[in-house]
C-alpha cells in the first residue's frame, strides 16, 4: 500500500495491514517533525509533493525492496501539507518471515525515498524564516 | 506554428518563478536541455539550485529526452521528503 495523504497518518490501520500468518517480523519506520534543524528551533514544516511521480516514485523503490528481500506487505505512507513538532512525516512498513529482512528494507526504503521521491520540505524557524534547502 | 508547452513548478522553483506552472514556447525538435537553457535565461536564480532535475511525463528525464508540446514536463530540484 502506497499513499500521499494531507491527514495525519493512522499507526493501528497500517500495522492491521501488515500482519500476515507468514511474518514473522512487522518493522516499522515512523519520520516525525523535529524541534530544530542545526540546533535552530523550528516552528513547522509545510511539505508539498507532485503527487503522481512522487506515487509512482514510491512505487519503484517498494517494488525494488520486494525483489531484494522476502517481503509479505508493505506500507509507504507520506503526509504533505503543513505538520507540527511531532507530527508524523512518513511511514514505512514492512512484514516479513524474519527481522533481518524487515529491518533492512524498511532502512531501504525511508533511505531511498529521501533521495528520488519528489517530496519537498520546507521549514519555518520559530524567527519566521523560511528555508528551502536546494542551494549550494 | 507557435507550439508551446506546460511546466510544472515545485519547491524552490516555485519561489523563484513565483508560479506553479509555466507555459513555455517550444521549438522544434526541442529536448529537455534547450528547455532548461531557455528558462535559466528567464529565470537566471534557477541556476542556484543544486541540482536541477527534469521529468517529463512523471518519469525522470535525461537531458537529450525530446519533448512534444502534450508532455507534462516539470521541474524537481532536489527533493526532501521523509
Amino acid at each position: 500500500m502506497i499513499s500521499l495523504t494531507s491527514n495525519p497518518i493512522d499507526i493501528a490501520s497500517a500495522y492491521k495491514y501488515l500482519q500476515a500468518d507468514g511474518a514473522g517480523a512487522i518493522d516499522l519506520f515512523l519520520g516525525v517533525v523535529r524541534d530544530n534543524t542545526q540546533a535552530r528551533p523550528v516552528d513547522r514544516l509545510e511539505y508539498e509533493a507532485y503527487d503522481r511521480m512522487a506515487l509512482s516514485e514510491m512505487k519503484k523503490i517498494a517494488d525494488e525492496a520486494c525483489r531484494r528481500w522476502n517481503i509479505l506487505k508493505f506500507v509507504v505512507i507520506h503526509r504533505t501539507g503543513l505538520l507540527r513538532i511531532g507530527e508524523m512525516a512518513v511511514l514505512i512498513g514492512v512484514s516479513t518471515p524474519h527481522r533481518a529482512d524487515a529491518f533492512d528494507a524498511t532502512r531501504y526504503i525511508i533511505d531511498t525515498i529521501k533521495q528520488t521521491v519528489p517530496i519537498w520540505k520546507k521549514e519555518v524557524f520559530t524567527d519566521g524564516e523560511i528555508r528551502v534547502n536546494a542551494t549550494p | 506554428m507557435n507550439a508551446s508547452i506546460n511546466v510544472l513548478l515545485f519547491g524552490i522553483t516555485r519561489d523563484i518563478t513565483g508560479q506553479t506552472a509555466i507555459q513555455h514556447p517550444l521549438a522544434p525538435h526541442a529536448r529537455v536541455s534547450d528547455l532548461l537553457i531557455q528558462l535559466h535565461g528567464q529565470y537566471p536564480r534557477l541556476a542556484d539550485i543544486r541540482a536541477l532535475l527534469v521529468a517529463v511525463n512523471g518519469e525522470y528525464a535525461e537531458p537529450d529526452t525530446k519533448l512534444k508540446s502534450t508532455d507534462e514536463v516539470a521541474l524537481i530540484p532536489p527533493v526532501s521528503g521523509g
